[in-house]
């Protein structure tokens, strides 16, 4: 297996485009990464996206994308991993680029939510969900985040107010990005009275649908050397699963897979916890964010609620997470949020972060969840 | 429940629960699917069932302003989950109610 690194990175803003159709996002996010790196091809696609059949009524999105973004003839394919799509697709071109067969690979993450609203749009998620043991039942993806966590309240002794401070950074954090689909500053307080989704699930603490597109174009980190001043190297690569439906899990407060996919990827890429300057993490439910960073090995059980604060996760902290606003304020473009992962860690690594710059920033760790922990992929990406 | 085919693929066998159990957590479902316009606002939660499992399914047969709480013993009952397409065919299942102390 070679070496694998990212030479370059393109994202359009996480919004709600209305003059824009699934394959115009794709193709600028594409557009945007060519330009980088002045190249006009590349040897493969690979188009991360969850809910294009539903959401858009489109399959075979791998040459609907590559034909638009002038690229036909080129090997092309969608990966779907439902909400992890994005880093299932990035997993796809680092597996085919270090095996050799593939010189270069293009990765895009493209979502088009908006244009299905209201309960439809529900509806067209719960896709990714247990369809006779789930979905039949009513349920849906906050739903299920607001059991878990009514549960994890319940065990913990704790109310709302001990999640509050993760969507607090993740809009201090948005604010600054010109991307993000939501920069308003979330004042103290504001969080405790947002209207319900599912209880205890509200509004501002669950990410908003956006549409979006973001890619990054990987080589060999041999070659990459040669073409660009700043290669990201992808140091660590790992899929783990756990069941589709969290009342299969012998313990539901404990995401098996973010344990599985985190120590994988930290084992390939030699690092441990403390080794991490930032983690991109998958902020779609403040709960999520309290699992996972006790799942990963950053909190003890019980504990992960503590880090909610400036102090530990923001720009300055100790353990910065959702350094450009994450999914809650930049906004959850489904199967492209893996690969806006990716492209903000590496404007993190590159130091071209502007305002929401970690300081020194040299390795990142970047998750994806499909479902609530479902289907977990983690990268290590380092400079 | 598997079907046949599914059951011997996996050497499972087929199972009867009593159908009783406790909420292990629960929520108010206030955006739905759009095939559940007609019940929302409506009551999700997971259900440990006595012999140990757990399954997810919708509360039925409360009021509105009835409390529950995480630990409280509830029943299978079967109902109608849903109406299927333009057809309106409808989806059986399994739901869940509180089961009431004996006076």
């Amino acid at each position: 297996m070679r070496d694998v690194a990212i030479i370059a990175i393109g994202q359009t803003p996480v919004n709600e485009h209305w003059e824009s159709s699934l394959r115009m996002l794709a193709a600028d996010a594409i557009h945007a990464a060519l330009n980088e790196v002045q190249r006009k091809q590349v040897d493969a696609l690979y188009v991360g996206n969850a809910y294009g059949s539903t959401f858009s009524s489109q399959s075979q999105l791998g040459t609907l994308v590559a034909d638009y973004a002038g690229l036909t003839g080129i090997e092309a394919y969608t990966i779907e991993a439902g909400d992890a799509s994005g880093g299932a697709a990035l997993r796809t071109g680092y597996l085919a680029v270090a095996s050799g067969a593939v010189e270069t690979a293009l990765v895009v993450g493209v979502e088009k939510s908006t244009d299905t609203v209201g309960s439809h749009r529900v509806q067209a998620r719960n896709i990714s969900l247990d369809a006779d043991y789930e979905a039949i039942h009513g349920a849906t993806l906050p739903a299920l985040a607001a059991l878990l966590m009514r549960r994890y309240m319940h065990e913990n002794n704790l109310d709302l107010s001990a999640f509050e401070g993760f969507s607090i950074n993740a809009h201090a954090n948005g604010k600054r990005n010109a991307n993000a689909m939501f920069r308003n500053t979330l004042r103290q307080g504001t969080f405790l009275k947002a209207p319900m989704v599912a209880d205890p699930v509200s509004l501002f603490d669950s990410a908003p649908d956006g549409d979006g597109a973001a890619a990054v174009i990987l080589t060999s980190a041999e070659r990459a050397a040669d073409l660009v001043p700043q290669p990201v190297r992808i140091t660590g690569s790992a899929v783990a699963t756990d069941t589709l439906t969290l009342h299969d899990r012998e313990d539901p407060l404990y995401l098996n897979a973010v344990n599985l996919s985190t120590q994988k990827a930290m084992l390939q890429a030699g690092i441990s916890i403390k080794d991490i300057d930032l983690f991109e993490l998958h902020d779609a439910f403040t709960i999520l964010t309290t699992l996972i960073l006790e799942a990963a090995g950053f909190a003890e059980r019980g504990e992960g609620w503590r880090f909610a604060q400036e102090s530990t996760i923001g720009l300055n902290g100790s353990l910065p997470i959702s350094t450009f606003g994450g999914l809650k304020s930049r906004g959850n473009p489904a199967g492209a949020t893996g690969v806006y992962q990716a492209v903000e860690a590496c404007l993190q690594l590159r130091n071209q972060a502007g305002e929401n710059q970690v300081p020194d920033a040299q390795t990142a760790l970047i998750q994806n969840l499909g479902g609530l922990g479902s289907t977990v992929v983690t990268h290590v990406l380092q400079i | 429940m598997r079907d046949r085919q599914e059951q011997d693929a996996i050497k499972q066998e087929q199972f009867a629960f009593a159908g009783t159990g406790e909420v292990y957590s629960f929520t108010t479902v206030q955006e739905h699917p759009a095939d559940f316009a007609e019940q929302a606002p409506y009551r999700l939660a997971l259900i440990k069932l006595d012999e140990g499992v757990m399954v997810t399914a919708q509360l039925t047969d409360f009021d509105r302003e009835d409390p529950i709480q995480i630990g409280d013993r509830v029943e299978m009952v079967t109902r109608k989950l849903m109406t299927e397409g333009p057809q309106g065919v409808i989806v059986y299942g399994y739901k869940f109610r509180k089961i009431l102390a004996q006076s």
